[in-house]
């Protein structure tokens, strides 16, 4: 095989069998209770759920389905099942109904199915409600949900906010059972590569799990060769920034959750809301998730000049051609007709979103940032956005772009920032920039500090961080973004002469403009270019290390077949769409397939919310 | 009954991956002895478990979906080891291809019966290491109890009582990097440890001390982790803590004295002052709620008759509440509470910020001469002269979007600085008269012409475009 030659990347693997083993095994748990019964199904898990199993089938095993939520349970079924994520909240609502049964002399059976592991904090609040014995737990082993022929998805949003703000590693072991999971239906993966500390963390337990099972996965023919994982904190500048490819357009503007997306009476120009599902099947939107918004415009009239040419073909044609014409093609024309108008509707609507917010001044403010120049002007174009009250969320996000790539707001603008955000937003977001601090989304420069002062104090503490033993002050330092250093070591401002041709783009910043190529693709690029860290000492540096490869028994190019052009990404904490348009693109480049597994689809908004305190 | 009842312990108390498991003490058996096990258990559970057969009467035939994919892990695992590696690799897309096969038996008997070997195939199964079956007398070294956690069974931790063995125990779980165990250890240690001991140990821990901060915070354990805080020196996250609380406060009186309360506590310098901000706020709201609510229902006023106030005042932020009162209370003296300058003193409200939000409320109601002079200011000579915090652009935005009457628009549209923006607008807008002096003033004779087909005939406008274009005296530079 020749490598020069630009080969078509692998089709990736059927990932239809993860489906499949979850809803076999959520059928035989609730099997478990035989009988009539009550399901009560956590509200984050209902879309996961719509899209391994339909309503009919869980109708076989159940009676009434209910939601989860605080208000007490109508249910008159002698069984209840729950079926929840492990939360301590929702312990504390089922011990209630078990224990107002118990009060009132009723009996039932009760069943907690956590999904995907049961932890034991969970038990230890059923044992001190006093229901302990009287509830049966299991567990459902749902970790993978594909969300399309590339996208996997944990649909763990709370993993970013308990990691990363908590520092709470909970979810690690489903992360390596997820890799375990994979590694037995596709693997084995040759090549690991990762970076970040959750990554590592992830990768030894998943190794202590594989070297515990047998080896069976020996001998078979892998469909996957390659994993590269990483946290999301190696790169939080890409998720701060306004998404301009149609899919992450369509995911601000709309919010997709799980793969499908409600359209409003705004878009679909009649009364009512339809939900569509976004994925490669939609032969429109697979042809335009990944382009630029500015090319999609043409792409879709050309598509509607087609459809009317098609539609037209039908004068003149006599009884038996107009007889085929309507039995063949009326049908998927009229299906493309319909899908069109919904993907025109909704361009339409976001950019009559987007002309009232001022996009085009945000996108330069944003692009400013990157580069690094106008800081000044850019510090009051956020400001008056906050004075404005125009939307809290993206002021938070505009700040969090500010601070990453400036290592820090200059005290004095982060006071005033502050202090104006508060009273625009309200009070309480007090606690919200204390989240973002402690994140290391929204810092303040430490007065009087040099960066190299700085610098050198991260390396003097970085040895006791080895040990273990970190304070929190140290924490906020440690996570120094060093984005400007790191983007000249990458040249992820990209160099054009003349005008960045978006449509037929030269590289991955497409996906922003041609303004800036996303970090995280930048470093999946180098690694997989390089097989391993080689040459990227420094930028390993700058991103505060963990980093590692492995390589076992890797067949040589060539030998190992498709697998080894076909690389699992995992994002730990998220991943954005224009990330993933961005590997798209690169995978097309280099001949090999990108499989996106991620805790879950985040953006901006979803992180600044995720970074919000709520009621209890 | 009782048996039934230590299977389902079993069940549980394994189920990890292995959620299929059946039975667990068939793993000593080499994989050929499992299977024939899994087809003999299945006619052991088919005889025993008479509930397992009524349950298969909810689909009546075992058509559709889920009992085809049932059956394909049964004829995987019923063709035993040989068959497991061809079924794999025909991978999921020979589904479909498979034969029907009839069965008489209930699916989650075949479900349990094949699971622990068809399911291995597509499932990853964990294989408990060997030191786990000799001995169930809870001996395990503290990695291994940490590892058997992980796996999700259920460990007796009574056996560590040295602290010593306590901390080996927590950094072995660290070491395993399983949250979930190392919270389950704190669980042990707070239930075995005085809390002082506890604190000194998490201090140099600072993995398992997050662990426990998050603990506590989700079971809402306050008083712990304020104490576990302080003993850190942590004091600003004390007093973020506690200030936390008035989220959970509906009553408004209640929360304003807790927030009193918290103006005492050990905040930074700079939160200190949001803090006493945000009370004072409330407090206002609340006399401002009272009376306003008074006046409304009384009917007299007639600017609550005109505009009736869509939500009360209360918990809103700052801006809000300075908008509101330019809205409803703009003339009043700066004694009231209520009053728009008693507001930006009190809270120190900067100029841009009080423009802004003042401009928005007079505009809302058309009060086109608060407007007028909100943005006048006076010099020392007494001259008076336009002036904006905030760029006219975004004054002529502001007006614009409360449909301001052209007049009032184009004095604004006048005084952006940048021409550019100017013609924009002023075309945008309509506002004729801004653009014709626009073009006179750059002597762009060209673009004064091709505007002339823009206004309408004979009016005004044109007129005055026409004697630009006829008067010698400019020097046109085109």
């Amino acid at each position: 095989m020749a490598s020069t030659a630009r080969r078509d990347a692998p089709e990736p693997p059927d990932f239809g069998i993860l489906k499949r083993l979850a809803r076999d095994q959520l059928i035989y748990l609730l099997e478990q209770l035989p009988g009539r019964k009550d399901l009560f199904i956590e509200p984050d898990l209902m879309s996961p759920l719509d899209r391994i199993a339909n309503v009919s089938v869980l109708k076989h095993e159940v009676d009434k389905l209910y939601r989860v939520e605080n208000r007490p349970a109508p249910s008159t079924s002698d069984q209840l099942c729950f079926l929840v994520r492990p939360r301590v909240r929702t312990m504390r609502y089922i011990a209630d109904i078990v224990n107002a049964d118990k009060m009132s002399g009723r009996s039932r059976k009760y069943k907690i199915i956590f999904s995907p592991q049961k932890f034991y904090a969970c038990e230890m609040v059923l044992e001190e409600e006093g229901v302990f014995g009287d509830v049966t737990c299991d567990e459902w082993s749902f970790y993978l949900l594909p969300l399309d022929e590339d996208i996997i998805s944990m649909e763990l949003p709370e993993f970013f906010r308990d990691y990363f703000l908590e520092g709470d590693h909970r979810w690690i072991n489903s992360v390596a059972r997820a890799l375990q999971l994979l590694n037995s239906l596709y693997g084995p993966f040759s090549r690991v590569y990762g970076i970040g500390r959750c990554a590592k963390m992830s990768y030894e337990l998943w190794r202590d799990l594989e070297e515990e099972s047998e080896n069976d996965g020996q001998g078979r023919k892998p469909e996957i060769g390659n994993i590269f994982l990483m946290d999301r904190d190696m790169d939080y500048v890409t998720a701060l920034c306004s998404q301009v490819v149609y899919e992450g357009l369509v995911d601000d503007t709309f919010r997709i959750k799980c793969g499908s997306v409600d359209f409003g009476p705004e878009v679909t120009s009649s009364d009512k809301s339809i939900k569509v599902l976004l994925n490669a099947q939609d032969k429109i939107f697979s042809q335009i998730r990944n382009e630029h918004f500015s090319s999609v415009f043409g792409f879709l009239s050309q598509k509607s000049r087609n459809l009317q040419a098609q539609y037209d073909r039908r004068q003149g044609m006599d009884i038996k051609q107009m007889k085929n014409f309507v039995s063949q093609e009326l049908k998927g024309l009229k299906q493309e007709h319909r899908l069109l108008s919904l993907h025109i509707g909704a361009c339409e609507s976001i950019m009559k979103k987007k002309t009232k917010q001022d996009f085009q001044e945000m996108i330069k403010v944003e692009h400013a940032l990157l580069e690094g120049f106008d800081i000044r002007e850019s510090t009051s174009f956020i400001e008056e956005h906050i004075d404005r009250q125009v939307s809290p969320i993206e002021s938070l996000r505009l700040m969090c772009l500010l601070s990453i790539t400036e290592n820090g707001l200059i005290p004095k603008d982060y006071r005033s920032l502050k202090t104006q955000y508060l009273q625009s937003y309200g009070p309480e977001h007090l606690l919200t920039f204390h989240n973002l601090k402690r994140i290391g989304l929204l810092t303040e420069q430490a007065a009087g500090e040099t960066l190299t002062a700085v610098e050198s104090r991260v390396s003097k503490l970085v040895t006791d961080r080895a040990a273990g033993k970190i304070t929190d002050a140290f924490n906020s330092l440690a996570k120094k973004s060093n984005f400007r250093a790191i983007s000249k070591k990458l040249s992820l401002i990209p160099r054009v002469d003349g005008e960045y041709n978006l449509k037929m783009p030269p590289d991955m910043a497409y996906v922003f403009s041609g303004a800036y190529t996303p970090l995280s693709c930048k470093i999946v690029e180098q690694v997989l270019e390089r097989r391993g860290w080689q040459g990227l000492e420094e930028v390993v540096r700058l991103l505060n290390g963990n980093e590692f490869a492995m390589a076992d028994g890797a067949p040589e190019d060539g030998a190992g077949g498709d697998a080894q052009r076909v690389v699992v990404a995992v994002f730990l904490g998220g991943c954005t769409f224009s990330e993933i348009a961005a590997l798209r693109f690169l995978g097309k480049e280099r001949g090999c397939r990108f499989i996106f597994l991620t805790t879950a689809i985040t953006s901006s908004a979803r992180m600044m919310e995720a970074m919000a305190e709520a009621k209890a | 009954m009782s048996r039934a009842r230590a299977d389902e312990e079993e069940y549980w108390h394994s189920s990890k991956f292995r959620a299929f498991t059946f039975d667990d003490e068939d793993d000593e058996l080499s994989q050929l002895k499992e299977s024939k096990r899994a087809v003999n258990s299945l006619r052991d559970i088919v005889d025993d478990d008479d509930d397992d057969l009524e349950k298969v009467s909810w689909s009546g035939e075992p058509v559709g979906s889920i009992s085809w994919s049932i059956k394909e892990t049964a004829s995987s695992s019923s063709s035993s080891l040989e068959g497991r590696d061809t079924s794999l690799q025909k991978g999921s897309s020979s589904y479909a291809a498979l034969p029907k096969q009839v069965s008489s038996y209930s699916l989650s008997s075949l479900f349990k019966a094949f699971s622990d070997t068809g399911v291995k195939n597509y499932a990853p199964e964990l294989r408990r290491p060997r030191a786990e079956y000799k001995d169930y007398s809870n001996d395990w070294s503290p990695r291994d109890t940490v590892r058997r956690m992980q796996r999700g069974k259920v460990c007796s931790l009574e056996r560590f009582r040295s602290l010593q063995d306590k901390m080996v125990l927590l950094d072995e779980a660290v070491a395993g990097h399983d949250g979930n165990v190392i919270t389950a250890v704190l669980i042990f240690l707070k239930r075995t440890l005085r809390r002082e001991v506890l604190f000194r140990e998490l201090e140099v821990r600072q993995v398992a001390l997050c662990h426990l901060i998050h603990f506590l915070k989700e079971t809402g354990e306050q008083k712990l982790l304020l104490d576990l805080l302080r003993f850190l020196d942590r004091t600003e996250e004390v007093a973020l803590s506690q200030y936390r609380e008035h989220l959970n406060i509906q009553d408004v009186e209640k929360k304003r004295e807790f927030l009193k309360g918290c103006i005492g506590l050990p905040f930074s310098a700079e939160d200190i002052s949001h803090i006493q901000d945000h009370y004072t706020l409330l407090e206002r709201q609340i006399i401002i709620e009272t009376n306003d609510r008074h006046l409304a229902m009384a009917g007299q006023s007639e600017i609550f008759r005109k505009y009736p106030r869509k939500a009360s005042i209360l918990n809103m932020p700052l801006v809000t509440t300075l908008f509101y009162s330019c809205f409803y209370h703009y003339t009043e003296a700066e004694g009231t509470f209520s009053s728009p300058t008693n507001l930006k003193k009190t809270f120190k409200i900067p100029d841009k910020q009080y423009v802004l939000t003042a401009l928005a409320a007079r505009a809302k109601l058309r009060a086109w001469e608060d407007v007028d002079a909100l943005l006048t200011t006076k010099n020392w000579l007494g001259y008076t002269k336009k002036k904006a915090p905030i760029g006219f652009h975004r004054v002529v935005e502001i007006l614009q979007r409360n449909n301001a009457p052209v007049q009032v628009l184009q004095e604004y549209v006048r005084l952006v600085e940048d021409v550019e923006t100017r013609l924009n607008l002023a075309t945008k807008y309509k506002c004729h008269d801004v653009v014709i002096d626009t073009y006179r003033d750059l002597k762009d004779r060209i673009q004064l012409m091709a505007y002339k087909c823009k206004v309408e005939r004979g009016s005004a406008e044109e007129e005055k475009i026409n004697s630009l274009l006829s008067n010698m005296q400019i020097r046109w530079k085109n």
